[in-house]
């Protein structure tokens, strides 16, 4: 039961710090939209930047990431499925 | 019989489907050479691509009750993507999005960021958890979790409201584009949509549906990003343009200066007979507006859009189709990688199709020209009969300014690869990515509702006794039932008054999301919060947009929280009045709470059987 609860501390804090980037990215910079345009990235106003691309590969790269210590967690509180692999 | 080598044979029978389409669009663009009309090819395109999802959806059929309902729990992380991805572009993204940015620039764009970060709310608090559970259908979760019909009944009520908002818009948009492929009438062309959606899905349910949603998802992605990457090249703005077309959005901001944006005033677009639907650029591309309100108004879209996300259970139950718990966080990646791929390039068309219209040094703009000149090209007048576009001379002095050019926002995508003078073969393609996209999400959404129906109203609550084959006939009759409910509310042309798509958002947050992630992440929620929840999170929202919506009561908005944005209203209530009640009810009993901890491991058996 002790390493459920493990488990589960440690998902949560997964869950935490993903939540706190996708925080971030989806509003933080947003917040400040205006003054971040006057700095400018391959040419682009940053904000627009974020918008149009920025913000949206970021997320694809958390998902991925978070996904793949979500996964390691499992592993070391022995909860890793076996067999049904993808 | 095929399905274990089915499976295993994927990659295999998607790469050559995808060569054998490439190969089909040579074909056409070599009959055009020889002096195909163009309407022929638009004929062949739409009804090739539909011929083969009807095939895929003959192939898949099924009279297993798992393999109806969950795609038999086997399909692969990036398939899975794939068809999450074709599931949920619908049309309006394929069709529309490129059309709001072209209008509504930076503003508009609070629409892409909402639609891509809820799938961090999807994967860190619900899918993988909604897997391991084991479910058939949203409500089935809610029903289980917290026990009793009524928790259930009102899942089933939030989810029917809200994708059947979203649906009619999807039909209409077959309709749309199967009448203009097919030279028949609209009304026509929406029954043809909807035998179509329902060939891909009513033998085969689920399974069905994944596999031709993966063959739609391959022909929107190539329709898409084809024309841009053409454009681009051929306009020499740079052989990719997501890198390379900062200098582009930079004309832009100086054409905006030049020519000056100019809100026209509503008396005045009446007065000129501008149809309705039609706008002209009032916003500026990539300017940030200034205040503090405006970065509310953008965030406050941007948390409706993901909240309602991670709420919709056309989305959530793609995710029940996976083969594990892992599989299914994964699959949430790959389908947002592969949603990607066609909102970061929704930016990059906007601001080509913009700058080819507005910059009077290339040979295809037409601002700032004479009306005479510009009433003449072939594509303005082909537009303008249609009443897709228009020319008002507000101050009559013969020359196009930027606030005279009324567009919808739909010929961005439609008409910018004629625009730019590619050949007819590209726009046949548009016209079927569109069908593609719009088709996949209506089938998505009808089987959502249909399942719910089936399978947790009729199956759960009336009649726990029926036998598979009774099931899966009242799961078939559901879906047809349920399509033509939605063919007939949008061949009347209504689904103005029935509002926008961001609405199925709005009302899924307001009832469900709450209900749902407290029924992982807190043991302590009871069935009687959530029901209260639901209730009054659902009721709360929508007499607030029957508040604010203009066609409705029309009342100013509260701090800016608009129809658009009503679910923040909802879901707030609902997340309020489910603690309070929860904490007002005696605590789940321990059968429950041991459910809970079963759910929050991705080891061991899913907590409803395989079969139930």
């Amino acid at each position: 039961m002790s390493n459920k609860e493990k488990h589960w501390e440690k998902t949560k804090g997964n869950m935490l710090l993903t939540l706190a980037l996708w925080f971030f990215f989806g509003y933080i910079i947003f917040m400040f939209g205006e003054s971040l345009n006057s700095a400018s990235f391959l040419g682009y106003p940053l904000a627009y930047y974020m918008c149009a691309q920025g913000s949206i590969i970021a997320f694809v790269i958390i998902l991925f990431w978070s996904a793949n210590r979500q996964e390691k967690i499992d592993e070391e509180c022995g909860f890793a499925e076996r067999g049904e692999d993808d | 019989m095929f399905k274990g080598k089915f499976i295993d044979n994927l990659p295999k029978i998607y790469g050559t489907y995808t060569g054998g389409f490439l190969v089909f669009i040579i074909l056409m663009a070599i009959a055009e050479q020889a002096g195909m009309t163009a309407k022929t090819i638009g004929i062949l395109f739409v009804a090739f691509t539909v011929c083969i999802y009807a095939f895929i959806g003959w192939m898949s059929r099924t009279v297993q009750v798992d393999a109806y309902y969950v795609a038999g729990r086997s399909v692969p992380t990036v398939f899975n993507g794939m068809a999450t991805a074709a599931d949920w572009m619908s049309g309006a993204s394929f069709v529309a999005m490129a059309g709001g940015i072209y209008f509504g620039g930076y503003t508009y764009m609070a629409f892409l960021i909402g639609w891509t970060g809820g799938y961090i709310l999807v994967s860190s608090l619900l899918a993988p958890y909604l897997r391991k559970f084991g479910c058939y259908t949203v409500p089935d979760f809610i029903g289980t979790r917290y026990g009793g019909n009524l928790a259930r009944f009102c899942a089933v009520v939030v989810l029917t409201l809200a994708s059947f908002t979203y649906v009619t818009a999807q039909i209409n948009a077959t309709g749309t584009i199967a009448a203009r492929a097919l030279s028949i009438p609209f009304e026509l062309g929406v029954w043809v949509g909807l035998v179509s959606i329902l060939l891909c899905s009513m033998l085969g349910g689920m399974r069905a549906v994944t596999w031709t949603q993966v063959a739609q998802y391959i022909v929107l992605i190539i329709a898409y990003l084809l024309p841009i990457f053409w454009i681009s090249n051929k306009g020499g703005y740079g052989f990719f343009p997501h890198l390379m077309l900062g200098e582009e959005v930079a004309r832009l901001g100086e054409l905006e200066a030049q020519f000056g944006l100019v809100k026209n005033a509503a008396a005045d677009v009446k007065a000129a007979g501008v149809p309705g639907g039609l706008k002209s650029i009032s916003l500026p591309h990539s300017e940030v507006p200034a205040g503090g309100m405006a970065a509310w108004k953008f965030i406050s879209l941007v948390i409706c859009m993901m909240v309602g996300t991670a709420s919709l259970p056309h989305i959530l139950m793609r995710y029940f189709t996976t083969p594990s718990v892992k599989a299914a966080r994964k699959s949430v990646a790959w389908s947002l990688f592969f949603i990607a791929l066609l909102y970061t390039s929704a930016p990059m068309l906007a601001t080509l199709s913009k700058l080819s219209l507005m910059d009077p040094n290339l040979s295809t703009g037409i601002i700032g020209k004479d009306i005479s000149a510009v009433m003449s090209i072939d594509w303005v007048q082909a537009w303008t009969a249609q009443k897709q576009a228009f020319i008002a001379d507000f101050n009559g002095d013969g020359i196009l300014q930027l606030n005279e050019w009324f567009m919808r926002g739909d010929v961005v995508v439609l008409s910018t690869p004629e625009i730019a003078g590619l050949p007819y073969v590209i726009s046949g393609l548009v016209a079927a990515g569109g069908m593609a996209a719009a088709m996949s999400t209506a089938d998505g959404l009808i089987l959502a509702i249909a399942n719910a129906l089936s399978h947790d109203v009729y199956y759960k609550i009336i009649d726990p006794k029926a036998d598979v084959r009774k099931r899966l006939l009242v799961a078939r009759a559901l879906l047809i039932v349920i399509g033509a409910a939605g063919a007939y509310i949008a061949s009347m042309r209504i689904t103005s008054i029935l509002g926008a798509v961001a609405w199925a958002f709005d009302f899924a947050m307001s009832g469900l999301f709450f209900p749902l992630v407290l029924g992982v992440w807190w043991k302590r929620a009871t069935r009687e919060g959530a029901i209260a929840g639901m209730i009054t999170g659902l009721a709360s929202g929508t007499a607030y947009l029957i508040y604010v919506y203009p066609k409705f009561m029309g009342n100013p908005a509260w701090l800016g929280i608009d129809h658009l944005r009503f679910g923040i209203i909802g879901a707030s209530v609902c997340l309020v009045v489910m603690v309070v009640v929860s904490l007002m009810t005696p605590e789940p009993d321990s059968s429950t709470q041991k459910m809970i901890d079963e759910v929050r491991i991705p080891t061991g058996k899913t907590i409803l059987g395989k079969q139930h």
